[in-house]
């Protein structure tokens, strides 16, 4: 039986101007995984994401998401996945409950459905009682969470996280992964790209890009074995200090 | 499609509804233009000081003086005895005009039909300088006529005048339409530049363009409440101006309210536009005010005028559509004028929404999937 994959990217290539911010990658994700997607600071993971998300064409390769073509069928993937950007991707002047209002509209909810979204996941965040204040109180952490619930109030099949832990604290941190990988047990598969290396620990599989290309792939367990050290940490340094391109 | 787009709408307005401060400067500002040019600002000219030196001092100097201070245009808060007190007299800014009369007042009038005075005006603010010394003439012309009706001249050219569209010279009739344009532009191209940039800082930009909603759609939702502020506003300056000014719209109601939001949906875009450029609330800010209103101010033709600007000033103007705008309302609300009079101004406003238009979208298209 072929493995059912999410997302297939070959050769995949985007070139600005002269420069190559991704360099033929190829990898392909598997349905309900939670694949990490680490790298330096400009070695092209935000790029990545957005020509899988169909918000820019890629020079050269192809990709299939969720068996879309990136090139032809941008509209349909844009329908069937979630986004949460390490920026705030709440609107601080709505109320909670009007932000997933916002946010389930414009993916076609009908108002019952998000309704009752809505409580499923205030109950969840056990947020029942700030439905109608404004995101702007809520402390930096639940609106993390918030923004996390509201990325998947869709359910889509495919969530890109683009280092959505971005200035938490470690508590935080945990809580955020409890809901990933709660989100992960349920079917959804999740493509996060992340700083920290203990986080890398909890995802399924990771690869690891390196000037626009991608240097490692595989379980955690396996890259630490590859490359003979202990932890993450160790196995990303080792590759990142061949880039030419970042600073560390 | 469009259910998406009043969900967007809809959001938009909470935006804008949760945000005091703005909100009052939306509505406030208008009316505090009005009502600020309307009382306290004006080019009129009313109780200047001025100085006398009455050298005659007789029947026909006292006269002239007494229907001087009549007149609400002057008040006499000094009297001169010698010639060298005028100077110091201005110097310590006291006075803005001086009027000297000679000893041989009326015996000139008298032997001679010619009556001659000295005016000495403060020129530092020519136009104020100019204006004193054509209402000071044209009291003593009204005195000396009427002196010399009594001898009777042989013939007399006496032009008759007629002021037409504006008959008491009044500045509203100027100014309305001015602030129409000036306010327009100010809150649909900044606001909307404002809140359309906002988005991209915010971040929250990415997520919509994730989303499956169209970047276009997302642009012009945006605005969709601005137009409907703006004409709110287009309603209230009117009705103060009717009200409280005493200006009436003499023309078609409707094509004024049309043509205005033909140059609301012009601003709008404008506003589009500059926030394709700009990155930041900051830059947006400062690109609307120096870009679009400094010019607006300076070239519609409301503060100064266009006929009088060197040439390629002139055609540098052409591209501000609020000079355009700005013709239309004082064509149809001061002059009472139809369409074939402003078809032309309709039609340029229009092209030039067009283009904007277009052109925002295509760059949003395009830099947005960057």
């Amino acid at each position: 039986m072929p493995e059912n994959y999410l997302i297939e990217v070959n050769n995949l290539t985007k070139r600005f101007g002269a420069f190559t911010a991704v360099d033929s990658i190829s990898f392909n994700v598997r349905q309900g995984e939670i694949f990490g997607f680490l790298g330096a600071n400009g070695a092209g993971k935000t790029t990545a994401i957005k020509m899988l998300s169909g918000l820019l064409t890629p020079s050269s390769g192809d990709a299939k998401v969720i068996g879309f073509d990136v090139k032809t069928h941008a509209e349909k993937i844009k329908k069937n996945i979630g986004y949460m950007s390490q920026r705030f991707s709440l609107y601080e002047d709505l109320t909670v409950f009007e932000n997933m209002r916002f946010y389930g509209g414009i993916y076609g909810l009908r108002s019952i459905e998000i309704n009752t979204k809505a409580e499923e996941i205030l109950n969840v965040l056990n947020l029942l009682n700030e439905r109608n204040i404004l995101v702007k109180s809520l402390p930096l952490g639940w609106k993390q969470k918030l923004a996390f619930s509201i990325s998947i109030l869709h359910n889509p099949p495919l969530v890109f996280l683009d280092e959505p832990t971005g200035g938490v604290d470690p508590i935080t941190r945990r809580e955020f992964w409890e809901l990933i990988m709660e989100a992960a047990n349920r079917g959804t598969t999740l493509f996060v790209t992340t700083h920290y290396m203990d986080e890398a620990e909890y995802c399924n599989r990771v690869s690891i890009m390196v000037d626009g290309k991608i240097e490692a792939l595989g379980t955690p367990l396996e890259l630490r074995q590859q490359m003979g050290v202990t932890n993450m940490e160790a196995v990303f340094l080792s590759l990142a200090r061949k880039s030419s391109r970042s600073e560390l | 499609m469009m259910k998406q787009f009043w969900i967007f709408v809809k959001k938009e307005w909470l935006h804008i509804l949760r945000d005091r401060r703005t909100l009052l400067i939306l509505f406030g500002m208008p009316i505090a233009q009005i009502l600020i040019f309307g009382f306290a600002l004006s080019n009129e000219v009313k109780n200047s000081k001025i100085a006398v030196l009455d050298h005659a001092n007789d029947d026909v100097s006292r006269k002239l003086i007494e229907r001087i201070e009549a007149s609400k245009y002057f008040e006499i808060t000094k009297i001169l005895y010698n010639d060298s007190d005028i100077d110091p007299a201005f110097k310590q800014g006291a006075i803005r005009l001086a009027l000297v009369l000679p000893a041989s007042m009326s015996e000139d009038l008298h032997h001679q039909n010619d009556l001659r005075v000295q005016l000495i005006s403060d020129a530092s603010d020519p136009n104020v300088g100019t204006t004193l010394v054509n209402y000071m003439s044209s009291i003593i012309n009204d005195y000396q006529n009427e002196l010399i009706a009594l001898n009777k001249l042989p013939f007399t050219i006496k032009p008759e005048v007629r002021m037409i569209y504006n008959p008491q010279l009044k500045a509203a009739y100027n100014f309305v339409p001015g602030v129409m344009a000036m306010v327009l532009l100010l809150i649909c191209s900044l606001m909307t530049s404002i809140a359309i940039v906002r988005e991209k800082e915010m971040g929250t930009m990415e997520v919509l363009l994730v989303s499956p909603l169209k970047p276009a759609l997302v642009v012009i939702s945006k605005t969709i409440p601005y137009l409907v502020l703006s004409f709110i506003n287009i309603c209230s300056i009117l009705l103060l101006s009717y009200f409280v000014l005493n200006v009436p719209v003499k023309g078609n109601l409707f094509l004024l309210l049309a043509e205005g939001i033909l140059f609301i949906i012009t601003s709008l875009s404008l506003g589009m536009f500059v926030s394709s450029i700009a990155a930041t609330q900051t830059a947006a800010m400062f690109g609307t005010l120096v870009g679009l209103f400094m010019p607006t101010l300076m070239f519609s033709g409301f503060m100064f005028p266009v006929d009088n600007m060197p040439i390629p000033l002139q055609w540098l103007s052409n591209v501000i559509p609020s000079k355009w705008f700005f013709n239309i309302v004082k064509a149809i609300m001061i002059k009472g004028l139809g369409f074939s009079a402003i078809w032309k101004e309709t039609l340029i406003l229009f092209g030039m929404t067009c283009m904007l238009f277009i052109i925002s979208i295509r760059k949003f298209d395009k830099r947005l999937s960057l």
